[in-house]
């Protein structure tokens, strides 16, 4: 689109007024006359909530691509860690299989299971689950298994346990959550998936029992959700 | 303090000491008790808080004059919330390695009533250089007592200072993490809210103390030229 210079004048001669009307009326002797009346008063805040729920939508449009790009990558590196790359040359994040775990108590009603395939051979499975009875709420975590039940590594995605006491559940603190790889339900008998406070087979933090004794349960438990499934999960 | 100029270097030294949030104010006891459980932790909470502080007291001091007074408490918390969800949405998208680590302290200084105190009290009746001047010290002030208060619990604690400061600020900062006391067997109650709020009440009654002798001090040197004076007429 082409404008005649005459156009252009009279647009920029109508943006100067504007601009000038903008100046006078942002001066503070007049905005100072004008705050007292409702109506700007009403209108301001108006305009203020509008600035601001518009800057939030463009940012959080523009931004969850992003995001979700971000929580993609995140997962799968979580999902490397508990199942080494070797067990697997699929995508992780493609290949996986929903199944109902309400009955497990493992913080969800159904288990997304991402399932490692080599040579088009399940190999390896991996699912989050959550201990909901945490000493200060719900721990999140994630583990892989072989296809026999083997556990191939458990690692503690997010919590609000003590810090200093409770968060040794975390790799990054302490290597006490390595110490489920290679327990299964079948090399260790219920009453020693507990912690040795509890008879059990694992250690318990000094100063914080209930940590420990809720992440061994919840794997305990979901480690059943795979035993029941193990058919379906392992032959698709 | 001393080679800044009026009204600088007032706004400095009330940031940092007089007028600190927490010692002066008694504001932002909320995140403060909630987050010192380690020095790391108090640093993380600490830097986030001022960086939002410098930006809610510039936005607030720029638009002081479009804020009517009998409805500037609902604006100065839309314009915190939004700035507060704004660099949190931000940080996610671009900054994410952070974000994991601050995540928790970005959503928690929404109840930092500290920001609201200090837009109520300076930044709506200040130009703007004097706000972002005030925010900077506020803030640092504000993670200066973190920093300290959560030094302090973990010590006590864990016998630890700094401890995971590598995952907040990279590998390079691994040297902050040392152990204080060797084989300290823990102090469970330290960790615990209630040891933050003991701990607390020591620093500010440390912080009084110091206070009261520089007082006397004061006193001191007034006195005797006083009585001079007094001799002399």
């Amino acid at each position: 689109m082409k404008l005649d210079p005459e156009t252009i004048a009279r647009l920029k001669e109508k943006i100067a007024v504007y601009r000038e009307f903008l100046k006078n009326w942002l001066e503070p002797s007049n905005l100072a006359r004008l705050r007292p009346t409702l109506e700007f008063q009403t209108g301001i805040l108006a305009g203020f909530a509008l600035v601001a729920s518009v800057l939030l939508g463009v940012t959080n449009c523009s931004t969850e691509g992003t995001v979700q790009r971000r929580l993609a990558e995140d997962l799968k590196k979580s999902l490397e860690e508990v199942v080494p790359p070797a067990f697997y040359d699929n995508d992780l994040l493609q290949d996986t299989l929903t199944i109902p775990s309400a009955e497990y108590n493992i913080g969800a009603n159904e288990t997304t299971v991402y399932i490692a395939l080599k040579s088009g051979k399940v190999t390896a499975v991996c699912y989050k689950f959550i201990a909901p009875d945490g000493y200060s709420g719900a721990i999140n975590m994630i583990m892989g298994l072989d296809r026999d039940g083997n556990i191939l590594g458990v690692r503690v995605l997010s919590h609000k346990e003590t810090p200093g006491l409770g968060d040794k559940i975390e790799v990054a603190k302490s290597n006490w959550i390595l110490s489920f790889v290679g327990r299964s339900l079948d090399n260790l008998t219920p009453a020693q998936w507990a912690v040795k406070k509890d008879g059990g087979d694992f250690d318990q933090f000094a100063g914080a029992t209930i940590t420990p004794r809720k992440s061994v349960q919840a794997i305990y438990r979901a480690l059943q959700l795979f035993k029941d499934h193990q058919p379906q999960l392992i032959n698709p | 303090m001393f080679f800044l100029a009026e009204p600088y270097r007032k706004i400095a030294t009330d940031g940092i000491w007089n007028n600190n949030i927490v010692f002066g104010q008694n504001l932002a006891l909320c995140p403060l008790l909630a987050v010192t459980g380690t020095a790391t932790n108090g640093l993380g909470m600490g830097l986030a808080t001022l960086v939002v502080i410098i930006a809610s007291n510039g936005l607030i001091s720029v638009t002081r004059y479009l804020i009517p007074s009998e409805i500037r408490i609902p604006i100065f918390v839309l314009l915190i919330a939004a700035l507060v969800t704004l660099v949190d949405i931000l940080m996610n998208a671009w900054a994410h390695e952070l974000y994991k680590v601050l995540g928790l302290f970005i959503a928690l200084i929404v109840t930092n009533c500290a920001l609201l105190g200090r837009a109520e009290a300076f930044a709506s009746k200040q130009p703007v250089k004097h706000a972002l001047w005030d925010g900077l010290m506020m803030g640092l002030g504000f993670t200066l007592v973190l920093v300290a208060l959560g030094a302090a619990r973990e010590i006590n604690a864990t016998g630890m200072l700094f401890a995971n400061a590598s995952l907040l600020l990279g590998e390079s900062f691994r040297f902050l993490e040392v152990t204080i006391i060797p084989n300290y067997k823990g102090f469970l109650l330290m960790a615990l809210p209630p040891g933050g709020f003991i701990m607390l009440a020591f620093l500010i009654v440390g912080k009084r103390l110091i206070d009261q002798k520089i007082a006397v001090k004061k006193v001191l040197l007034i006195v005797p030229s006083a009585t001079l004076a007094e001799e002399e007429a």
